[in-house]
């Protein structure tokens, strides 16, 4: 038997559908990464704060 | 002999299943950075950090312990990495996120290596670059040395992989000065021969854990007997060695009684072990529990009389 598709018929590609369980995680991860790099920028202008002029000096 | 290739099923840890979408909680990935021993290592670079002369703006510490803190965890992430095959196989360690399929190796390894490079940019950075070096080589002994190397192919693996644990005092001290001297040197040492006796008496109780996994570690390959014998040798090497920051002038009083007291402790319950055989596991279980207290108290100790003082004059920098 020959089964015919028409090239307007093509089964619809979804890719991967999460699940609920998925979104949450995905979610709480990418709330985790946003807190972690929002507290590296403050770090980064405490510090510049505190050191002054001389943050671009490190000496061994 | 090879006892890797007698033991488990070794795949290789890059192996993995067909990547599906994660399904990995902001608390597996802590899990995954081995927050017990992040804890340790934090404590042991503060006291570093505190007893080191001269001074430092708070923010600046906070930094490089934040650092250092990143970087074990670093360390941690990649290990569970290399180490998921094995990790499965012993009941220690199989509820690991790795090996329960939370996390996919390649995640780990990925998460690892992301936090190992930010960890040690950001104190060469903000802090300075020897200590920022030191930590980079603290990361590469722990991953590369230990884990990789020798844990699966000596019964010496923790005896020089010890030295990775030892490496935090020094990466604080560095931290706060620049540079290194005799006294961030003695706490090395004290963590470096604390660490054999302390996991040789965990391995005396989880023997056949170890030999079913396919690590070599002292008790599978030499036996109980001669395990015993070293970690009565390692404690008598220990013991001097946590009273030689009051006998060198480091410590004051306090100090010396904790370390002669509780290095005393050490001593008698490293002989009770060496005196008992299996299946009893008393003597080890209890060497085991004391060690932590022991090392505790020492770096506690250095900290309230040594360091207080220093952290509160620079608080108020």
């Amino acid at each position: 038997m020959i089964v015919g598709v028409a090239m307007n018929e093509q089964p619809k590609d979804e890719g991967i559908v999460l699940t609920e369980a998925q979104k949450r995680a995905r979610r709480s991860r990418s709330i985790a990464i946003a807190l972690s790099l929002a507290a590296l920028v403050i770090l980064f202008y405490l510090v510049t704060l505190a050191k002054g002029p001389i943050v671009l000096v490190r000496p061994l | 002999m090879s006892l890797i290739s007698e033991g488990a099923d070794f795949r290789g840890p890059l192996t993995a299943r067909l990547a599906e979408p994660s399904l990995a909680s902001v608390g597996d990935y802590i899990a995954l950075m081995k927050p017990r021993v992040m804890s340790l290592v934090v404590f042991t670079a503060l006291v570093g950090l505190a007893v080191a002369p001269g001074s430092l703006h708070p923010l600046i510490g906070f930094t490089a312990l934040l650092c250092i803190a990143v970087g074990a965890g670093a360390a941690g992430a990649l290990n569970m990495w290399y180490d998921a095959d094995i990790d499965a196989i012993m009941t220690r360690t199989q509820r690991r996120p790795v090996p329960m399929g939370r996390i996919q190796p390649g995640e780990a390894l990925a998460f690892g290596l992301t936090l190992a490079s930010f960890a040690v940019v950001v104190l060469g950075l903000l802090v300075n670059v020897l200590a920022s070096a030191l930590l980079a080589f603290t990361i590469f002994f722990y991953v590369v040395i230990y884990t990789v190397w020798l844990k699966r192919s000596t019964p010496q693996n923790i005896v020089i992989g010890g030295a990775a644990g030892a490496f935090p005092p020094m990466i604080g001290w560095a931290a706060a000065t620049g540079s290194l001297s005799l006294e961030p040197v003695l706490l090395f040492m004290i963590i470096f021969f604390w660490t054999p006796p302390h996991f040789w008496a965990l391995a005396l109780t989880r023997t056949e854990d170890y030999a079913r996994a396919g690590i070599p570690m002292l008790p599978v390959v030499a036996g109980d007997v001669t395990t015993r014998r070293h970690i009565l040798l390692h404690t008598l090497i220990l013991v001097p060695l946590g009273i030689a920051p009051w006998a060198l002038g480091y410590a004051g009083a306090l100090y010396g009684l904790i370390a002669v007291g509780s290095g005393a402790i050490m001593l008698v319950l490293g002989w009770q072990v060496f005196r008992e055989r299996r299946p009893t596991e008393r003597a080890s279980k209890q060497l085991f529990a004391f060690s932590i207290l022991y090392l505790f108290l020492l770096f506690a100790v250095l900290l309230i009389e040594r360091g207080w003082g220093g952290l509160i004059a620079r608080l108020a920098v």
